[in-house]
């Protein structure tokens, strides 16, 4: 097992390499250059700035070059400074990733707690006004933009009612928990009520699939009450497809995000590698995306590892004349 | 389609759904009115005043600091941190013989005697020295560096003068609106330690509450990256008290969450400079104009249609202005726009002094874009589209900036106008940074490219207009003449004009350039963008310039009347 995961580490920092070499040359490739974007601000700059500011960013520099200088830099611990920030990467991520994290898994959790509840229920009265109602809902709140629901909410709960702040979020240190809360409960809502269709769908046809197993057959015949049925015997193994979509559904979050953020002037991570790669910061955007891809290789490994749990027929544990899987 | 549009549009029925009547305006009714929180949708990337080149940083440190010169809202030269304009005929000003041939010029000018920083320490010429070190330094990061460069020498008399020895004598001499001032006491030895990383580590992104870094009305007090930035008031300042305890700069980029904010109370103000666009305003005009004030100001955002003089088809002037009279802009500008922006003559403002008012916009004729084409050989109509003898079919391709709903809009306008004509036009847009960073600038629109230019007043079109400036692989591409427009006599003006400092003949030059850009029509002008502010009713004392110059440089003056 120790292993497995020792190995899984290993392939993770090869493709997070890769991946920092793909960003790379596809912002580089990208059309225009942050000295295109200050012209098009300025029309006083002259040709003669722009050139002498592509040599002082090193933009005049061959993509290669660039890229194996920040490869270097990476290695010793150094990513650089943002140029839309006028910060070290490092420094600029701390308080956004924090804010995102806090964003995301609040969302994350309220999304789980409501999504496996409200499909496990619908699975479990399959053809009911409870499975028919659940079902509008999924489709309802997976198919609404997060855009549009973030103004609806901004709406009711900002312009109409007056009981929660539209956007923005303290960053004073002296700001309180009430404070803090009242801002997180907007942008979580709208995270949350997209994710939670989507996964009350993926739990009621997994839950529905399970319930026909042999093995539930078996216990409902052996006169298990209803209840029993489903959380014990059915949940366990609906859940092992529901745990990868839920692991990849916290890394996919970082897209509904950017939205979110956006929309409510939140200061979080979507936004911030958005900016960056609009504005070609390369340090920024690069340490930010490696980031994500970091943590949506570190939810599937979580979710490999629950597999284990939820199922014991998987093993990771080496087979006589074969290798670890 | 793009998030924003699709915000737009969906936004604007969420937005729309809420009706005239509901909304309550906490900012409206409350007590005290000692805070003030705006609303735009960009954040500084840096409050460095000469690194970097953003609107947002203009209109903060509107806020917290003053040029020597600027222009005012009847777009007159006038002096701010400098006591006086320098001229010839005050004797501040001297023309001088180079030992080229050429003219330069030496400007006195007198630092505000009771200008300080806010930390205490006075303004002085030390800082005017090390500002220009600075600017001409050429690892130091600083965007615009032509007026540094432009400068030879600067002379210390005492403290609070000096003189600028500039070597080319133009006719904006007294004008240095680009000299942002640096405090040497706090910067100076960041600079000298690293000038190539002095852009990183100035104090303005490393420590961007430190009050030495300002002199104006407020300083800043709360910096929060991407989120907002508070001010309160600098003790320091020399000029009227600010009437604000505590300003709020917050910033909210997408335009629907900016509207809602302000009907929860959570921004008081919209600022024109970076708010809504101007349908949108129209729009919230319509909703909450019972509420709040709203201000349009046209400016010096000229919306036009490039066209590519190296088509063969628009290379025929007959073609070019049967494109300009069979296009009816007034309607256009009245339908989608509210009449808010005027139709465009040429590139000169009508608020700038030297626009030529007898020159008016070309009147909407089809009649006279008809008997053009004919007259250019395209009269042979089949499926409702011109041709000409050799058959070949009368069609232009339009491009602009994808997702700009407003200029979109205006394409699909234009379009059906010249389809009438028997002009057909095919629409091919690009994402913002692909059009501006390689299809407008390597020349690669084949037919027209509609977008806008940001001038200044009096703005000499040299990069837009002089045939030297048009983008080539021999100058690196680094011209803005992309409609590749060639006229001696255009050239010659151009230069004349800089040098010219006899304000009648140079009235004269300027309509004649815009007679030359009238007859020639290299560029179909459309109208000029107005910027919209919304306020709220006891908000006064706000007055939009119209250019490059915020409305915060004048923030002193704004104050509360219920």
């Amino acid at each position: 097992m120790l292993n497995t995961i020792f190995h899984r580490l290993l392939q993770s920092v090869v493709v997070i390499v890769l991946m920092s070499f793909v960003v790379y040359m596809l912002i580089g490739l990208m059309p225009g250059d942050p000295i295109d974007l200050m012209i098009s601000s300025d029309p006083r700059m002259t040709a003669e700035d722009a050139a002498r500011l592509r040599q002082v960013y090193g933009l005049d520099q061959p993509l290669w070059d660039r890229y194996m200088a920040w490869a270097t830099g990476a290695l010793s611990g150094e990513f650089g400074y943002s140029r839309l920030f006028g910060r070290p990467v490092i420094e600029l991520m701390g308080p956004r990733l924090l804010n995102t994290f806090l964003l995301m898994l609040s969302a994350w959790i309220l999304a789980v707690i409501f999504g496996l509840g409200l499909g496990i229920l619908a699975g479990a009265r399959q053809g009911g006004i409870i499975d028919t109602s659940v079902n509008w809902l999924a489709f309802v709140s997976a198919s609404t933009p997060t855009f549009w629901l973030a103004l609806l909410l901004m709406i009711l709960f900002s312009v109409q009612l007056q009981l929660l702040p539209a956007s923005g979020f303290p960053t004073s240190l002296n700001a309180g928990f009430g404070e803090r809360l009242r801002h997180l409960v907007l942008p979580v809502l709208t995270l949350a009520i997209f994710e939670t269709g989507a996964y009350a769908r993926y739990m009621r046809a997994a839950m529905m699939e399970a319930l026909n197993a042999d093995h539930v057959r078996t216990a409902r015949a052996k006169g298990a009450s209803r209840v029993r049925v489903v959380l014990v015997h059915a949940l366990r193994n609906a859940m092992i497809p529901v745990v990868t979509i839920m692991a990849l559904g916290f890394g996919n979050q970082f897209s509904g995000a950017l939205i979110t953020e956006t929309m409510f002037s939140y200061p979080g991570m979507g936004k911030m590698i958005f900016d960056s790669v609009m504005g070609n910061d390369f340090n920024l955007a690069l340490v930010a995306l490696l980031f994500a891809t970091a943590m949506t290789l570190a939810a599937n490994l979580i979710a490999d590892l629950a597999y284990v749990m939820l199922d014991p027929r998987i093993s990771y544990a080496a087979r006589p004349g074969g290798a670890a899987r | 389609m793009t998030i924003r549009r699709r915000s737009l549009v969906l936004g604007g029925l969420a937005l729309g759904s809420i009706g005239p009547h509901v909304g309550p305006a906490r900012a409206q009714t409350r007590p005290a009115r000692d805070t003030l929180t705006i609303g735009m949708t960009q954040f500084p990337a840096t409050l460095h005043p000469n690194i970097e080149s953003m609107a947002a940083k203009s209109y903060v440190l509107g806020f917290c600091q003053r040029p020597f010169t600027a222009r005012d809202q009847r777009w007159e030269q006038v002096a701010m941190l400098a006591t006086a304009l320098p001229t010839i005929e005050n004797g501040d000003a001297v023309v001088v013989d180079r030992p080229d041939g050429t003219k330069g010029v030496r400007c006195r000018y007198t630092i505000q005697p009771s200008a300080r920083w806010g930390d205490g320490t006075p303004i002085t010429t030390d800082d005017v020295t090390f500002t220009w070190e600075v600017g001409r330094h050429p690892q130091s990061g600083v965007g615009n560096a032509e007026m540094y460069r432009r400068i030879e020498r600067v002379e210390v008399h005492d403290a609070k003068s000096f003189t600028l020895h500039i070597t080319k004598l133009t006719f904006d001499y007294s004008g240095i609106d680009d000299f942002r001032v640096l405090p040497a006491h706090v910067e100076r030895a960041r600079f000298m330690a690293d000038p190539v990383a002095y852009k990183e580590r100035t104090a303005y992104i490393t420590e961007p509450t430190n009050p030495a870094l300002y002199f104006g009305p407020y300083r800043v007090s709360e910096f929060a990256s991407g989120s907002h930035i508070a001010l309160e008031p600098n003790p320091t300042w020399w000029g009227r008290a600010p009437a604000f305890r505590r300003i709020v700069i917050r910033t909210i980029e997408n335009t629907a969450a900016l509207e809602a904010n302000l009907l929860s109370g959570s921004i008081d103000y919209i600022a024109g400079e970076l708010g809504v666009t101007l349908d949108q305003a129209i729009a919230m005009a319509r909703r909450i104009g019972d509420r709040y004030d709203f201000q349009y100001k046209a400016g010096l955002i000229y919306e036009h249609i490039d066209l590519n003089l190296d088509n063969p088809i628009l290379a025929d002037r007959r073609v070019r202005r049967a494109l300009l009279v069979g296009c009816d802009r007034a309607t256009l500008v009245r339908q989608l726009f509210d009449n808010r922006q005027p139709v465009a003559a040429t590139f000169v403002s009508p608020l700038d002094w030297v626009s030529d008012a007898d020159l008016p916009p070309a009147p909407y004729d089809a009649r006279e874009a008809a008997r053009l084409l004919d007259e250019a050989g395209w009269t042979v109509q089949r499926d409702g589209v011109r041709h000409n003898a050799a058959g070949d079919r009368l069609t232009l391709e339009m491009m602009t900036t994808a997702g700009n709903r407003s200029r979109e809009l205006v394409q699909q306008v234009l379009q059906s106008q010249w389809r009438r004509i028997g002009i057909e036009v095919r629409l091919r847009n690009e994402p913002a940074r692909v059009f501006f960073g390689e299809t407008t600038r390597g020349r690669r629109f084949t037919g027209m490219a509609l977008y806008a230019w940001i001038s200044s007043p009096e703005n000499v079109p040299r990069t837009m207009l002089q045939s030297s400036e048009i983008p080539r692989a021999e100058n690196g591409f680094s011209g803005q003449n992309y409609p590749g427009f060639r006229n001696a006599e255009m050239d010659e003006l151009i230069d004349r004009i800089e040098i010219e400092l006899d304000r009648e003949r140079r009235r004269t030059m300027w309509h004649r350039i815009q007679r030359i850009y009238a007859d020639e029509i290299p560029v179909l002008p459309l109208f000029f963008r107005a910027d919209s502010y919304i306020m709220p009713r006891w908000l006064k004392g706000i007055a939009p310039t119209g250019h490059l110059h915020p409305t915060s440089l004048w923030a002193e003056n704004w104050h509360v009347q219920e």
